[in-house]
């Protein structure tokens, strides 16, 4: 869209005439200049893969993080059915609580972890985005 | 049940589906042309449909058939499978999902040669593919002749080459853009199927004053009474949870987003949407333990979906629901079955075909070809458990793939030497058990557990194999890794350099 000329909306009270000539005033359009950090990025210098890495750094903790809230509330259950035995007896509106917690709140709670990762995983593209986009 | 009218439903219902696939598969033949359409259906599929094809490709005879089987004999320990299988998405998701889109790979060998550059590394990953796929599929239509034969009472095989034909004339007529609406269209076939006969015995269960009995044996309702229950459990864990991420049949249909963010947002819907199918799976497993708990003794728990209406409503009305059951049924080996066969189909056409026939031609021989293996292979090997290779074809892709993906996608270090001698040990130790576990010579012991659930024990070796391979060859780093991982990390809004790599057009030169 960038790309094409704009034709200057019709001036009010004017009667457009074919051969009008208006002047067209606004900021330049097409290409966006790239940023200095996008060239440092293609030419692999030391700077751009440190931009590089910082994005690649900060996806992979949050990643590792997903996988350490999994881990010590989902994953943990097996070790918790088999040091806490109480837990085996509870019931909750009259069902077992292992088979309400494996065959039902797991499930919205994974939901939710995934939602919540997907909001910090675009909010970190988006800085990078700031970063390196177009200006 | 009653050998009449109930199998003259249960025909019609199973016809009805098949006939529904196959037109949406017609249907879907007018828009696809290129090889690319066949492949990847050119990305042109909205995000709902995109996360209804996943899941209705991935929820197979397993899920649909097997989770109520496992639950009603085992108990509150099988739930595991279910939850893995869901949370299998969430680690895709964490680990996978966006980089892989970016890749712009369409096949796991495509990735392979992307990130190592190295035609080796491709051709270990399209024949693990293909091991995998087979893995897969024999268990599909497996799960097809005993519902066939539960049905009608036709023999085994009829059931397994009613799928295969079906399959082959909707991977060989559309490719994957007829296969990715049918896709969809099976998810919610497979939903209501499922629902619509359970709320009727649900209300059969009320009605009857919400018996309880059977429900109270201590080894079902308690979780970790087997042996070794602790490592068996979380082996489980470990095979499902990094074995989504590296099925064929999953990885391929990615690229059918329009982008890493979509990728993404289509992974979550994938998650609600499993999650909220797995919930059905579960209520059958524990009213079968009501009305059908001689199938524990006879062995025959994997049919139990299919049988509890006629026990607990009868008549009519259990006839009718028999035959939804059914339906629902093959729509489940109908839509993993295609998946898997497109998927294997494209890895053996584009690296053993292509030298001989043009791109579509040989993407269609090769469906022809996977299928008929498949079906010499399901008659030939009838005494195979259906759980079993299910779960060993997530172990095996947990000790192959998904160390290939981790380490090329999140570690500069990894080279061509190491992603192979990766994939070559993780994949050796795990294949060589489930085909101990498939002979039937588990041995008693410890040594027993590790060879039922191999991944606890091959995918850190893999992983170990991997990294340390890659330290040795470190000299080996491939020739465009900066480009490579700019590819697979940045967003497509930035302008980057990317690197020339497309898995359509000539291969780049490899170090």
């Amino acid at each position: 869209m960038d790309e094409h000329e704009r034709t200057p909306p019709p001036q009010p009270g004017a009667p457009a005439r074919a051969t009008q000539r208006v002047r067209v005033t606004g900021p330049r359009r097409g290409r966006p200049r790239r940023t200095s950090v996008a060239s440092e990025i293609d030419a692999q210098t030391e700077l751009g893969e440190i931009y590089m890495r910082s994005l690649i750094r900060s996806q992979l903790r949050l990643a590792l993080g997903v996988v350490l809230v999994v881990l010590a509330t989902v994953g943990a259950l097996p070790v918790l059915f088999r040091t806490w035995p109480g837990l085996l007896h509870a019931r909750l509106l009259g069902v077992p609580l292992p088979w309400l917690l494996l065959g039902l709140f797991v499930y919205p709670f994974l939901v939710l972890v995934a939602r919540v990762y997907v909001r910090r995983a675009e909010h970190n593209e988006r800085s990078f985005n700031d970063l390196v986009g177009p200006r | 049940m009653s050998p009449g009218l109930g199998s003259v439903f249960a025909v019609l219902a199973v016809l009805a589906v098949s006939v529904a696939t196959v037109a949406v598969g017609v249907f879907g033949l007018r828009i696809s042309r290129t090889t690319s359409d066949f492949y990847v259906a050119s990305r042109a599929v909205g995000p709902v449909v995109n996360a209804s094809a996943i899941s209705g490709e991935y929820l197979s005879a397993a899920s649909f058939l097997g989770v109520a089987g496992l639950v009603l004999a085992r108990g509150v320990d099988s739930l595991w499978y279910p939850v893995g299988w869901t949370a299998g998405y969430l680690m895709l998701l964490v680990f996978v999902a966006a980089p892989l889109r970016r890749s712009r790979a369409y096949t796991l060998p495509d990735f392979a040669e992307f990130r190592v550059e190295s035609l080796t590394a491709r051709r270990v990953s399209s024949l693990l593919v293909v091991l995998i796929g087979v893995l897969y599929l024999v268990p599909q239509f497996q799960g097809a002749g005993l519902t066939v034969r539960a049905l009608t009472g036709a023999p085994r095989w009829a059931g397994a080459v009613v799928v295969a034909a079906i399959v082959l004339t909707n991977v060989v007529s559309g490719g994957m853009r007829s296969i990715t609406l049918a896709q969809a269209f099976q998810y919610w076939l497979k939903l209501v199927a499922l629902l619509v006969p359970l709320v009727f015995l649900l209300r059969r269960w009320q009605h009857a004053g919400s018996p309880t009995r059977g429900l109270h044996a201590v080894d079902w309702v308690q979780p970790m009474h087997e042996q070794y229950a602790t490592y068996l459990t979380y082996s489980l864990i470990l095979a499902t949870f990094l074995g989504t991420m590296g099925l064929p049949h999953v990885v391929v249909r990615f690229y059918t987003n329009r982008d890493g963010r979509a990728a993404r947002r289509t992974t979550v819907s994938v998650l609600a949407m499993l999650g909220v199918f797995y919930l059905l799976p579960t209520s059958y497993g524990v009213l079968g333990r009501i009305y059908a708990s001689d199938l524990v003794t006879t062995g025959r728990t994997d049919s139990v979906v299919l049988e509890l209406p006629q026990r607990a409503l009868g008549g009519l009305g259990g006839d009718l629901l028999t035959a939804l059951l059914g339906a629902g049924a093959f729509a489940a080996f109908l839509s993993t079955s295609s998946g898997l066969v497109v998927s294997v189909s494209g890895v053996l056409s584009q690296d053993l075909g292509s030298r001989w026939f043009s791109g579509v031609t040989s993407f269609r021989l090769a469906g022809v070809v996977t299928a008929l293996a498949t079906l010499l292979l399901t008659v030939a090997s009838t005494g195979l458990a259906v759980a079993h290779a299910v779960e060993l074809a997530f172990a095996v892709a947990a000790s192959t793939f998904c160390p290939l993906l981790l380490l090329g996608i999140w570690w500069r270090g990894l080279t061509a030497p190491g992603a192979i001698a990766g994939m070559a040990v993780g994949g050796a130790t795990s294949v060589s058990a489930v085909l101990v576990v498939m002979l039937g010579g588990t041995p008693a012991g410890p040594l027993g557990a590790a060879v039922s659930q191999p991944a606890l024990v091959t995918v850190p070796l893999a992983f170990v194999t991997m990294v340390s391979v890659s330290v040795l060859t470190r000299h080996q780093l491939p020739a465009h890794l900066g480009s490579t991982m700019v590819r697979l990390h940045a967003p497509e809004d930035v302008d980057l350099e990317r690197g020339s790599y497309h898995p359509e057009s000539a291969r780049r030169p490899v170090a």
